[in-house]
């Protein structure tokens, strides 16, 4: 329009690029949280998908014992069955070990003898029965789930976060919506003089409107770089954190690089929002004038 | 000045009214044709500025028809008013430049708004201050420029895109009388040029100043003719009339 703009240019002077920087590091936040539970429940629902677990409830050791190797044995010729592996008593021993202590004593505290089965494919119900048929003769006191039972819980929480992380994301681009709507409209009220000039002389509303844009657009970009940098490195040093857990729950939430790409894209994403809300802003008040 | 028989601009019975108000214009009927110059005469609250809004299309009326070159400006799709716009070129008593351009900027606005392509702005831009005698001031801010300078900018502004209509709203009001008649003088050689210029003022000496022009007199909100430029296509010599 001209070569010094209409309206002065003021970098980081006002709290807009402020308030969108705070808004892009908290949607980057939010979108990580929301990705990287994505995967983890992608990931633990890999690994249990085939997943089979058999308890031989038996209080008698030696019976235990027996019916145990037999079902590993009558598994290993099932068609489909990857995998029967016998749970060492010291795995197991470790597994309860937070809840009955270091030293149980199997006469007293009986506890069961566990399978792990990997199946070729998900463990589905029919799956899960045609077992319990095989077994039913060779183990009575076998007991098969399917593991993805086990876990269902956990994954429905996993989806509830995840969608709220969505919910947040959406709600901070509202509020980003917001906040460029009333800096757009005081923006409006400061250079209205200037409105009315270029108004006056024939500019149209979609040139009127790309003054605001570019004001609003330049301070977008600059805030969300900032929030960009706030936003990346608090995911990283979170997930430092959550790495040195070695949890493999958590390993499986590492974000691939698709995820990266879309916490870059979330600063353009709010620079978009940014100058196409102050365009419908700029536009719906220049309506009001002749 | 120029003669022209085309019809520039046209009112009929407009009334304008603000919000609860009574009506500040009534019945306003007048008919400005092609290469004529006006005075719009009358006291401080007539209307003066309201009628030239409704003029520069600033200001929808409350009732009436506002026609322009030819068009029903009351009508007509909002997205074809600027283009409408572009031919009036209007001259403020506050100036109204953009404060943070320098002199050039301001006046190479209405080029720029236009779609000249940049190269091409330079050229008729400093031709125009030259023209008002800026030449010296092209890179001034407003703020570093006098009154005086301020109008003759906010002049060249009005007038470098060749407009068919100058409205100028007490362009003199805040100009020492030297200056005021400069002022006039310009608008007098746009005129020569077959601008139709509508000025409006309160100051019967800028009206002797040239005794050829047309007079439209407000006087609380009706509008008379004292010069019959209203009843009766323009003629020339008409005198200037007593109640102006």
């Amino acid at each position: 329009m001209s070569r010094g703009g209409l309206v002065p240019q003021a970098r980081l002077s006002g709290p807009t690029p402020w308030v969108i920087a705070i808004m892009v590091a908290l949607t980057v936040i939010a979108a990580a949280t929301g990705l990287a539970l994505r995967n983890i429940a992608n990931a633990a629902a890999l690994d249990v998908a085939g997943g089979v677990t058999v308890q031989i409830i038996e209080a008698q050791a030696p019976l235990r014992d027996q019916q145990a190797r037999a079902a590993v044995r009558a598994l290993g010729g099932v068609r489909g069955v990857v995998s029967a592996r016998m749970v060492p008593q010291g795995e197991v021993d470790d597994l309860l070990a937070p809840w009955l202590g270091a030293a149980v004593d199997q006469d007293l505290v009986p506890v069961p003898a566990l399978i792990d089965v990997r199946l070729d494919g998900a463990a589905g119900p029919a799956r899960v029965a045609a077992l319990r048929a095989v077994l039913r003769d060779v183990a009575p006191a076998a007991r098969v789930d399917a593991q993805g039972g086990w876990l269902a819980p956990v994954f429905e929480a996993m989806d509830s976060l995840r969608w709220l992380a969505v919910a947040m994301v959406a709600l901070l681009a509202v509020a980003l919506a917001a906040a460029v709507l009333l800096s757009t409209r005081s923006a409006l009220g400061a250079h209205r003089q200037t409105i009315e000039i270029v108004h006056n002389l024939g500019g149209t509303d979609g040139q009127i409107a790309r003054i605001f844009q570019r004001l609003i657009g330049l301070d977008a970009a600059l805030g969300s770089l900032v929030g960009l940098g706030v936003g990346l490195g608090a995911v990283l040093g979170l997930g430092s954190r959550f790495a040195a857990l070695g949890a493999g729950l958590i390993i499986g939430g590492v974000l691939g690089p698709v995820d990266w790409l879309v916490l870059a894209l979330v600063p353009l994403a709010a620079v978009v929002l940014a100058v196409l809300t102050a365009r419908l802003a700029v536009l719906a008040a220049l309506r009001k004038m002749l | 000045m120029s003669e022209g028989s085309g019809e520039i601009a046209r009112f009929e019975n407009v009334g304008l009214r603000y919000e609860q108000d009574g009506e500040v214009l009534s019945d306003i009927g007048f008919t400005l044709h092609a290469g004529h110059f006006y005075f719009l005469t009358g006291a401080s609250g007539a209307g003066k500025s309201s009628l030239l809004r409704m003029l520069y299309l600033a200001q929808r009326p409350s009732r009436g028809v506002i026609s322009l070159f030819g068009a029903d400006a009351i009508t007509m799709p909002r997205a074809a008013l600027p283009a409408l716009r572009r031919r009036i070129g209007v001259v403020y008593q506050d100036y109204r430049l953009v404060p943070h351009l320098s002199a050039f900027d301001n006046v190479a606005l209405p080029l720029r708004l236009a779609g000249m392509p940049e190269r091409e702005v330079a050229q008729p831009v400093i031709d125009m201050l030259e023209w008002v005698g800026l030449a010296d001031r092209m890179q001034a801010r407003p703020a570093t420029l006098s009154g005086g300078e301020q109008q003759r900018v906010a002049i060249a502004r009005a007038v470098i895109g060749r407009p068919d209509l100058l409205v100028a709203d007490e362009p003199t009001g805040n100009v020492d009388p030297d200056m005021a008649v400069k002022l006039l003088r310009l608008f007098e050689a746009l005129n020569r040029l077959g601008t139709t210029v509508v000025v409006a003022t309160h100051d019967l000496h800028l009206l002797r100043k040239l005794p050829e022009s047309l007079i439209m007199r407000l006087d609380k909100g009706r509008l008379s003719d004292p010069t019959g430029a209203l009843r009766y296509p323009p003629r020339r010599n008409l005198p200037v009339g007593n109640g102006a």
